[in-house]
């Protein structure tokens, strides 16, 4: 697996390169604004970018405006966005723009939890999501008017929340301290409930969550 | 006692006000001196008069000739009677075309063509008719010295002593006794005329002086906006980071270590997590100063961020077709933030509304009306509380109006209103 890095700050993208090589990536480039990410990423073609929001020249939303641009020009590239604020503007912007690959918008201080932020980097790198728990809470907030997800129960959102961050059955049941084929039950309800045919069990996950994300944008 | 000393009053104050006192003689120079810078004038008056064809020149002369006299009119007032008056403040030099512009357009120098043409004429006619009354009371109260003096060819009887030179006399006395009041009189006027007509008008001079300071207080807004938005970046790009990869390396010693002693394990592990607190202060402390969200994407991405942290449901309505200023959009972002810290501290709420709109406001030009509103206890007093006086502060600095209405038992609606146009 090859990754490249966008982050300004140098100090942490030496922990970054550290980290990801913990996790078994190859760093193929390092870079320190979205100009030299794109040009990275259109000469390695990498499983993963590893993106900075804010980046200069204007310190502001660049690694968002780069990753919209890798998501449309590279489709095998999963990105995952790293922010000091997570923005739920950005984050629909993000998930609206639908490629095959993983996506993920975590808070900068998750890289603190290291075995946690490998988990995350992995998951994005095989095609999943990686939300940070703010970023759920807030589209959750801006969600409103008669949809399919109204019909939900309360504790099917939240193990719709849970699947939004990009979390594993496993994870769900921890997270919520119930067994595991109690969380299957639910999702099963949440899959009948916003009428998502049996299929591929990870896609239906992806769609699931995408459902409950359209809202927002 | 007291009689002495009202006694004594009287007698410094007429002694003070005879013919020979500092202040008649002060007050007639003053007048006699609007002599001289009348003759101008006069003299443009027969030009004009005796060259009619050529009626453009003086009139020219009398235009170019006013800030000439203003200064010697200013001169005359601050020297001989000790009253300043202020000069019109004019924003380029007379010598550049449109300092002459700004001079020919100003009012001010209208009101000055006024008191140079008319009143200048008249102070001067009244000190000419001043000097012959001192002369003439002098002459007349010297009658018999005159008689003295005249050669007798034994025409006059008992050496002059007649009815008519005694009336004479007293008529003359009488008449330098008045003389220094006429002399007063003349320099009132020429005074009040003088500070209406000469200086700058103070209506408008308050006007400009308002709108200088509006001007000037916009501006130390913007520089605060600035400098708060140069520290969030400072903290953001330096210290932030810092500890992001701080408390990184020691998640990486941590996992990479699992060998270590128990006390080392847990002294990281302790490390670790005030690094991750840290952090989290941190953010929370330069997110109040100025998201970069709000100056990326506005007003509403900027509250749904507030809004989300907040501990209760917060329902948020932005309706904004136009964004207002920077300094308007940084002010309304404070109220939210801190209208939403006041309700999860103080008001026992269960949720929040929060509504933002771009409403017009007649002559003051459209505003962005805030609308807090919780189901919580009430009893918010506007009068007491830090925050509620911090949020009047930041409101009032930008000219906006606040309301809150708090009724015992709830609900709360704070209301702000801020001018877009800023």
């Amino acid at each position: 697996m090859r990754a490249v890095i966008a982050e300004d700050s140098v100090l942490l993208r030496i922990g970054l390169v550290k980290v990801l090589e913990m996790a078994g990536f190859e760093v193929a480039a390092e870079t320190g604004d979205a100009e030299g990410l794109l040009a990275a990423v259109e000469e390695h073609r990498p499983d993963l970018a590893l993106v900075d929001v804010r980046m200069p020249p204007g310190f502001t939303d660049e690694g968002v405006r780069a990753a919209l641009m890798i998501r449309s020009q590279s489709p095998g590239t999963a990105v995952l966005l790293l922010s000091q604020f997570v923005e739920e503007r950005y984050a629909a912007d993000l998930l609206s723009s639908r490629s095959g690959a993983g996506i993920g918008y975590l808070l900068k201080q998750r890289v603190a939890d290291v075995e946690e932020f490998i988990d995350a980097l992995r998951r994005v790198a095989a095609g999943g999501t990686a939300l940070d728990p703010q970023v759920v809470a807030q589209l959750l907030l801006r969600r409103g008017g008669p949809d399919p997800l109204e019909r939900l129960t309360p504790r099917e959102r939240e193990v719709l929340a849970l699947m939004a961050e990009g979390r594993s059955n496993a994870g769900i049941a921890d997270g919520l301290v119930v067994s595991e084929s109690a969380v299957a039950k639910h999702i099963n309800n949440i899959f009948a409930k916003l009428d998502l045919p049996p299929a591929a069990e990870a896609h239906r996950r992806v769609l699931a969550v995408l459902r409950f994300l359209d809202g927002a944008s | 006692m007291a009689t002495w000393s009202a006694l004594k009053r009287s007698y410094t104050w007429i002694a003070g006000h005879t013919p020979w006192s500092a202040w008649a003689w002060r007050n007639t120079a003053f007048s006699v001196a609007a002599i001289p810078p009348a003759l101008p004038v006069a003299t443009g008056f027969l030009l004009l008069t005796a060259t009619p064809a050529r009626s453009g020149l003086p009139l020219l002369l009398a235009l170019l000739l006013c800030p000439l006299l203003t200064g010697l009119q200013r001169s005359r007032f601050r020297v001989l009677l000790g009253l300043d008056v202020p000069p019109v403040v004019h924003t380029h030099p007379w010598r550049t075309v449109r300092g002459l512009a700004e001079r020919l357009r100003s009012e001010a120098t209208r009101r000055q063509y006024a008191y140079h043409l008319a009143v200048s004429p008249l102070a001067a006619l009244g000190a000419a008719a001043l000097v012959l009354t001192w002369a003439g009371g002098l002459a007349a109260a010297s009658a018999y010295a005159w008689v003295w003096m005249l050669p007798s060819d034994g025409e006059l009887p008992d050496f002059g002593w007649t009815r008519q030179y005694d009336l004479l006399t007293a008529g003359g006395v009488l008449v330098l006794l008045a003389a220094p009041w006429m002399a007063a009189l003349l320099t009132r006027l020429d005074a009040l005329a003088a500070a209406s007509l000469l200086g700058p008008n103070r209506a408008r001079e308050l006007q400009r002086r308002v709108e200088d300071l509006a001007e000037s207080r916009a501006g130390v807004l913007d520089a605060a906006d600035i400098e708060r938005r140069r520290i969030e970046r400072d903290l953001h790009d330096g210290a932030q980071q810092r500890l992001v990869s701080l408390a990184m390396n020691l998640g990486i010693a941590r996992a990479t270590l699992p060998g270590l002693p128990p006390e080392a394990k847990a002294v990281i592990d302790e490390a670790h997590r005030e690094a991750k607190e840290a952090i989290e202060e941190l953010s929370n402390l330069v997110r109040g100063l100025h998201p970069a969200v709000l100056e990326d994407r506005g007003l509403d991405a900027a509250l749904s961020g507030i809004a989300a942290r907040a501990p209760l449901p917060v329902e948020l309505t932005v309706d904004l077709a136009e964004r207002p200023g920077p300094t308007i959009e940084a002010v309304a972002y404070f109220v939210v933030s801190e209208a939403l810290a006041n309700v999860a501290k103080h008001a026992r709420a269960r949720r929040c509304s929060v509504t933002v709109a771009r409403v017009p406001g007649g002559r003051r030009g459209d505003l962005l009306r805030v609308v807090v509103t919780d189901d919580g206890v009430g009893g918010a007093d506007p009068a007491g509380g830090t925050g509620l006086t911090g949020l009047r502060k930041r409101v009032g600095s930008v000219d906006g109006t606040i309301l809150i209405n708090s009724p015992e038992g709830g609900p709360t609606v704070v209301t702000v209103e801020l001018p877009c146009g800023l």
